[in-house]
């Protein structure tokens, strides 16, 4: 509890007051080049970086579940092999390679990086939304359908909720995987967190690197954390833990 | 001969099993009987060093256990459970030939006590011996289970709980082979159950654990007859207690001359059975007969007579 | 209730893929541009070349997407999507030649959107007709290496070589063979110390229950890590290591290069290989432990007669994401100067010359994939349990 405290307070301070740090970054900086990135504030980096994630983990959610949804129906069970073939054979798909490649349909710029995370995120939801979906005790299923509840009873009170811890574990895979390509996002000129390792990387100013490198880092550490916590309460409610 | 003496096992300074002491003769069954957390398991597991007793001694013909490396102790006893714990990726022969393996016998020994076993527990080699545990029906996997523990002729015999996972038809059937093949052999084994049902069934002797504690060890009559404390006498379940008395005990025993009209019963046929026939063809002396050969009657009086308890 | 009798088994995914198939012929199938910077002119697939030239190759590929509508007939679809292919593959090259004639020295051809979706679709519609029959590891072996073969020849034959991707590759020849072997060093070399390190540890966590608590939320957490922050906090690290310890420096230990990007890799492997080296050992049921040990094997003894042969399927299962994940991490080491297919990823996007992006990706995806294959066929092949009908 108190490391994960001290974390957020370190990373606030890192990106709303990089002057703070100038000790700790000075060794590594050129001889008397720039020891803290200036050119754009990390405020403003951080906040796009995080907006491409959330943009493109919650569109991502949303298309993954209502396409699990419909590929756990009778009616598009015919889609289910092809659906796992597209899930497995997606995920062999390097991000970097699949934001590469959108470059050359979509062009520079915040646009392509959007589209490939959303790409790459549907993959760990659909996955895991099936897997959720499809492996709900069935008992209970029976015991829903015995007392009543009619299709669209049967999936908002009881397979969605029962299949939501699941269904979470695959957002935060796709987040974490989100964060991570969005940083490389930066090299098609997207506006995100890599620019500064970027930077940093073409100046061989290691500061900038290291920088960058623990904004990104403490990010990605502190959200997973926290989507690991909301999962153990979500399902310690659900008493599958 | 296996000698227990003054057995324990603490877990944070509670007693699991507490000062047990007890002489297993050789070639007899003796079954331990308990509820469950009643330290039977555990016990058992002491002996073969699953566990480390805390203090206390085991000693096999003389020897104590504590002597030997734990690993070649257990090749030394043989040990079967609950769901077999059969190697799933090893083939019937290779599963049985487990521990002769460990002991480096040579391949050919093996393969002759491979096929020995099976003949034995009536499974045809040449059809099981390449077969893996998967294509084996439950009854098969649990008789391949302990011919595995009996492979190398052990000392000493280890059962825990061994037909628990079976349905009771093939349980019976299970439990009739392992005192065929005991008789056979002359193994000596321990086995545990909470069921005293199996326990009066199989046990030359039987000994009753509760809280850590062995509350009575005497033969199946001893325990039904005299039970030595409440507990005891719960378990062997009061109005149940006559029957049982009765299935301990062959026609054969009771037989007299005279004659007797009707169906005739086999002399191995036990007391409960006989009743049972007299009850429900309404008779009161049935022929019995050994290898078709008259050798007189029993009368339900004398049946009578066995199941009276102390008065 | 009719509908769902005879209609989506039949119809569903042969009917997607027709469809898709269809609306993507009308897009560009290929672009023309003057040189390798700028971007190309699409050109539809009626026009890449005469009819006489065309007709087949759209003929073939309407008649695959056709075939791929018989569900109830697996092999015929796989005759219709190789058939899709090799049209697609024959208007592809002709395509080039033509298009490239009198267009100027430094005139590039691509192939276009229309081409891509079309090669997706029937790649989809070959591995779903597949899946239908389900072959064994065999099979699939066999077929890999004839998909990787005809890939092969078609390269060798140069019947492609018009195209720009290709160009670019024939321009640096000898840097894309560095490149393949940096890039394959980086993934398979990180594996193996990855393995070396993490299959000991997973034995370890096996038996400390101390240590496996301690170990696996650092391990995860370094999972974590954004890649290009991983491999840019190697750097300085690295750098120090090579500027106090000495010798360091000479066995090839620096700030930038290879190194920060192998031990990169190196970390994000622990996790995968010591997570599944600890399940694949606590697969063994309890019932077959409890007997392992009471019969009186020793400890190594149940570790390689019983815990390693169980688990093995579930350990290389973890190599398999090691792999994948390594061959498409290791494109990060361009940046840093690591070398790898990466550097034409990165230079690509510099020079915003698609082709050579293209030149870096490509073989990338390919190697990924036929990796991800190979070590599926060879989990089946591992499982610890031989499936024999009794």
């Amino acid at each position: 509890m108190l490391l994960r405290a001290a974390l957020v307070a370190l990373l606030g301070a890192l990106v709303l007051r990089p002057g703070w740090f100038v000790w700790a970054f000075a060794p590594f900086a050129p001889e008397g080049g720039p020891v803290i990135y200036e050119r754009t504030t990390l405020l403003s980096l951080s906040l796009s970086h995080l907006g491409l994630v959330v943009l493109a983990s919650g569109a991502a959610t949303l298309v993954a579940v209502t396409l699990a949804i419909l590929v756990t129906r009778p009616a598009g069970a015919a889609f289910r092999p092809l659906s796992r073939t597209i899930t497995n054979v997606g995920q062999t798909f390097p991000p970097v390679a699949v934001l590469a490649l959108a470059v050359p349909a979509l062009g520079f710029g915040a646009g392509p990086t959007l589209v490939a995370l959303f790409l790459y995120g549907l993959l760990p939801i659909f996955e895991n939304a099936i897997t959720g979906l499809s492996t709900l005790p069935p008992a209970t299923m029976e015991a829903a359908r015995g007392i009543g509840l009619n299709r669209w009873q049967r999936l908002l009170r009881v397979e969605l909720p029962l299949a939501m811890p699941v269904i979470l574990t695959g957002i935060r895979l796709s987040v974490v995987i989100a964060l991570g390509t969005a940083t490389i996002g930066s090299t098609v000129a997207a506006k995100t967190l890599g620019e500064v390792i970027i930077a940093g990387l073409l100046t061989n100013n290691t500061a900038y690197v290291l920088q960058g490198g623990l904004i990104v880092g403490l990010f990605a550490v502190l959200i997973y954390d926290a989507l690991v916590q909301l999962e153990t309460r979500l399902s310690r409610r659900l008493g599958t833990v | 001969m296996i000698e227990i003496d003054k057995i324990s096992k603490l877990y944070d300074g509670v007693a699991a099993v507490d000062a047990v002491s007890m002489i297993v003769e050789t070639a007899t069954i003796t079954v331990i009987v308990g509820t469950s957390g009643s330290g039977k398991t555990t016990l058992l597991r002491m002996i073969n060093r699953l566990i480390e007793p805390s203090s206390g001694e085991v000693r096999i013909n003389g020897e104590p256990t504590g002597t030997l490396p734990k690993h070649v102790l257990r090749r030394r006893i043989g040990y079967a459970i609950q769901g077999h714990g059969l190697f799933p990726h090893h083939t019937v022969a290779r599963n049985i030939g487990a521990v002769p393996e460990l002991l480096r016998w040579p391949p050919e020994k093996i393969r002759a006590r491979v096929d020995e076993l099976l003949d034995l527990f009536s499974m045809e080699p040449a059809q099981f011996r390449d077969r893996f545990p998967g294509e084996l029906s439950g009854g098969q996997q649990q008789r391949v289970g302990v011919a595995r523990a009996l492979a190398s002729r052990p000392d000493l015999l280890l059962m825990d709980e061994p037909f628990g996972a079976l349905d009771p038809i093939i349980r019976a059937r299970a439990q009739q082979d392992l005192r065929r093949i005991q008789r056979a052999l002359g193994s000596t084994i321990m086995l545990v159950t909470h069921d005293i049902e199996e326990a009066i069934h199989l046990g030359d002797r039987v000994a009753v654990m509760d809280e850590g504690r062995l509350v009575q060890h005497g033969t199946p009559a001893e325990i039904i007859r005299q039970p030595a404390t409440e507990f005891v006498a719960e378990m062997v379940g009061g109005v149940d207690r006559p029957l049982r008395l009765l299935s301990l005990v062959p026609v054969s025993e009771i037989v007299v001359d005279g004659p007797a009209e009707g169906e005739p019963l086999d002399a191995d046929t036990n007391l409960r059975d006989a009743l049972s026939t007299c009850l429900w063809s309404g008779r009161d002396a049935l022929p019995v007969v050994r290898d078709g050969v008259p050798l007189g009657r029993v009368t339900l009086d004398a049946i009578r007579a066995r199941a009276e308890g102390p008065r | 209730m009719r509908m769902r009798d005879a209609g989506p088994a039949l119809l569903a995914p042969g009917l997607l893929f027709a469809g898709l198939g269809f609306a993507a012929l009308l897009a560009p199938f290929m672009t023309l541009a003057a040189n390798r910077i700028v971007a190309g002119e699409g050109v539809a697939v009626w026009r890449v070349a005469d009819p006489v030239v065309t007709l087949p190759g759209i003929v073939a590929l309407a008649a695959g997407l056709g075939l791929g509508l018989l569900t109830a007939w697996p092999r015929v679809r796989i005759a219709g999507a190789a058939m899709g292919l090799a049209g697609l593959v024959w208007l592809l090259s002709q395509g080039a030649t033509v298009l490239l004639d009198g267009a100027g020295q430094y005139a590039r051809v691509s192939p276009g959107a229309g081409f891509w979706c079309l090669l997706v679709i029937l790649a989809l519609l070959l591995a779903d007709a597949l899946s239908q029959l389900s072959p064994g590891p065999l099979a699939r072996a066999l077929l890999l290496a004839a998909v990787v073969g005809t890939l092969a020849l078609l390269l060798q034959s140069g019947a492609l070589s018009q195209l720009s991707v290709m160009r670019e590759y024939a321009s640096r020849q000898d840097a894309f063979g560095d490149a393949s072997l940096r890039h394959l060093g980086l993934a398979f070399g990180s594996l193996a110390v990855a393995a070396a390190i993490g299959l000991p540890l997973g034995v370890l966590c096996h038996r400390r229950e101390t240590l496996r608590r301690a170990l696996l939320p650092v391990l995860s957490f370094l999972q974590t890590i954004p890649s290009l922050a991983m491999f840019g906090i190697m750097i300085p690290l690295l750098g120090w290591v090579a500027d106090t310890v000495p010798g360091a420096q000479s066995v090839g230990i620096a700030g930038i290069g290879f190194a920060p990007a192998f031990l990169a890799l190196v970390l994000y492997s622990l996790l995968p290989v010591v997570a599944n080296m600890l399940a694949g050992l606590q697969s063994a049921p309890p019932a077959v432990i409890e007997a392992a040990r009471g019969m009186g094997m020793t400890d190594r003894q149940r570790l390689f007669r019983v815990e390693l042969p169980l688990g093995l399927s579930v350990i290389l299962a973890g190599v398999r994401i090691v792999l994948v994940q390594n061959i498409g991490l290791a494109v990060i080491a361009g940046l840093i100067g690591g070398g790898g297919f990466g550097t034409f990823v990165f230079q690509g996007l510099n020079q915003t010359a698609t082709d050579l992006i293209l030149l870096g990706a490509l073989p990338t995806v390919a190697l990924a994939l036929s990796a991800a294959i190979v070590m599926d066929i060879l989990v089946e092949l591992t499982r610890p349990i031989p499936e024999r009908t009794p």
